[in-house]
């Protein structure tokens, strides 16, 4: 058994920014992630975000990912394995890993599960037939190994990732013949659904696909219109040709490696599902086991950073090892979190937080 | 297919790796994982379910969702959209649970 007062399990933007800041406390720190290439789902994200300058906003995503590999790289007391899958994880803080072929098991003080979120599924008629992908799928497909999804795309969902995306397969070269929302408005910004409504592709509002049409792989899907009761309105059928359906319908928190542990859970629907019940330093109900970032609730990355370095701030606190400038960046990064979250996006994310909170306390 | 011009990204040809996929001879690049390798080569169906042999391809390309399992050097279940591509390795479409020896 190997030992290690921290590990952080998943190198995305909330894991990388804890890493910084265990490491720079003088942890002994230990970062796993699974991928090939660290940086979670940033390093697919081409587009620029928003924010404030010290949630490097108008950065790409993938420049971002740089940014936060580069400021762990240097210390010795941080230790990161990639291609690396946590597989278990114990109330003791007993980890098994699977790692180049075999199983290791370590131990630690404490752990930070910062494991992110996965794509949400739509149910349809042959919902199953290759060609049908997740809008992140599509994104890693395109934008980290450079290759095409297919040659007619049909999206499904407006909000901002779907519209991002949309606006990522044009630029890819793509034909994108529309985008179908089941809602009567569209989800994401104002300025990403112009944009790529400027470029030709029309936004279809209440609109659902019906059932996905093919053999061997997707040939054409048939869509749907919806009532303002979100029922199907007879006769509204219409079959479109494409060889790939891009299902943007939202994010779930990954938080299947806290319930391996029985920590206590939660669905709340304002963070995007089941989440662990935490306290005022994302503390899970087992012991010395934290959570951060998307795990704990679907936001942005920015939202996923300022959380990442706070919880391993509080962590290092925790573990009667402080960040020399413990207090001043608690305080600072608390500051720049209620900043996002001050928007008309973050409301949401507050409502649930306080949800949690008071399950905490019952 | 690649992507051969991108406004922001660079794609480079990269070396090439050779592969096996259901008997054949196949090419991929440095930094491909298989799943990525076999869609540029137009190859979409990874899997066939089990019980009624469906076609089956990735859905989420970052190691979640299980829809990517092939059997990789007699290895069943690996998440092809995660690993790796290397040279030489047999790819082959999984059409059972996958037995361990």
């Amino acid at each position: 058994m190997i030992k290690r007062e921290l590990i952080i399990i998943g190198g995305g933007p909330a894991g990388l920014s804890a890493a910084k800041m265990a490491a720079e406390a003088n942890l002994d720190v230990l970062l796993i992630d699974r991928s090939p290439a660290l940086g979670g789902q940033l390093i697919k994200q081409t587009h620029k975000f928003f924010g404030s300058k010290k949630q490097n906003a108008k950065m790409r995503g993938i420049d971002i990912a740089k940014k936060l590999i580069n400021d762990v790289k240097d210390y010795k007391n941080l230790e990161i394995i990639s291609n690396a899958t946590v597989v278990g994880l114990y109330p003791d803080k007993v980890l098994t890993v699977f790692y180049d072929g075999k199983y290791i098991r370590y131990q630690a003080d404490a752990v930070i599960v910062a494991t992110g979120a996965s794509e949400k599924f739509l149910a349809f008629e042959n919902n199953d037939l290759p060609g049908i992908y997740g809008a992140g799928a599509i994104q890693t497909l395109m934008n980290v190994y450079g290759v095409l999804p297919g040659k007619d795309v049909l999206m499904v969902g407006s909000g901002n990732i779907g519209l991002i995306v949309t606006y990522q397969l044009l630029q890819a070269g793509v034909n994108v013949k529309a985008i179908v929302e089941a809602a009567p408005n569209i989800g994401g910004y104002k300025v990403h659904a112009s944009k790529v409504r400027r470029l030709g592709v029309p936004i279809m509002t209440s609109t659902t696909i019906k059932r996905a049409i093919g053999d061997e792989s997707l040939e054409a899907v048939e869509l749907i219109s919806l009532d303002s009761k979100w029922q199907e309105i007879e006769g509204t059928n219409q079959i479109i040709d494409v060889d790939t359906l891009c299902i943007s319908v939202g994010l779930s928190p990954m938080h299947q490696i806290l319930s391996m542990v029985n920590a206590k859970m939660k669905f709340v629907p304002e963070l995007g599902g089941v989440v662990a019940v935490v306290d005022d330093i994302n503390q899970t109900s087992v012991e010395s086991i934290f959570v951060c970032g998307d795990a704990l609730g679907i936001e942005e990355a920015s939202s996923a950073m300022m959380e990442g370095y706070l919880t391993g701030l509080n962590v290092a606190k925790y573990l009667g090892k402080p960040h020399p400038n413990s207090e001043e960046l608690i305080h600072n990064y608390h500051h720049e979190l209620d900043l996002l979250r001050n928007g008309p996006f973050g409301q949401k994310t507050l409502i649930g937080m306080k949800k949690l909170k008071e399950a905490s306390h019952a | 297919m690649r992507i051969e011009q991108h406004p922001i990204l660079n794609f480079e040809k990269k070396k090439e790796i050779s592969f096996i996929f259901e008997g054949k001879q196949v090419i991929g690049y440095e930094g491909d994982t298989i799943a990525s390798a076999l869609h540029a080569l137009g190859v979409k169906t990874l899997s066939y379910s089990i019980k009624d042999k469906r076609p089956r391809g990735f859905y989420c390309a970052i190691g979640n969702c299980a829809s990517c399992h092939m059997i990789v050097n007699g290895v069943p279940n690996v998440r092809t959209c995660i690993t790796p591509l290397t040279e030489g390795i047999k790819v082959e479409r999984q059409h059972n649970k996958g037995v361990i020896k």
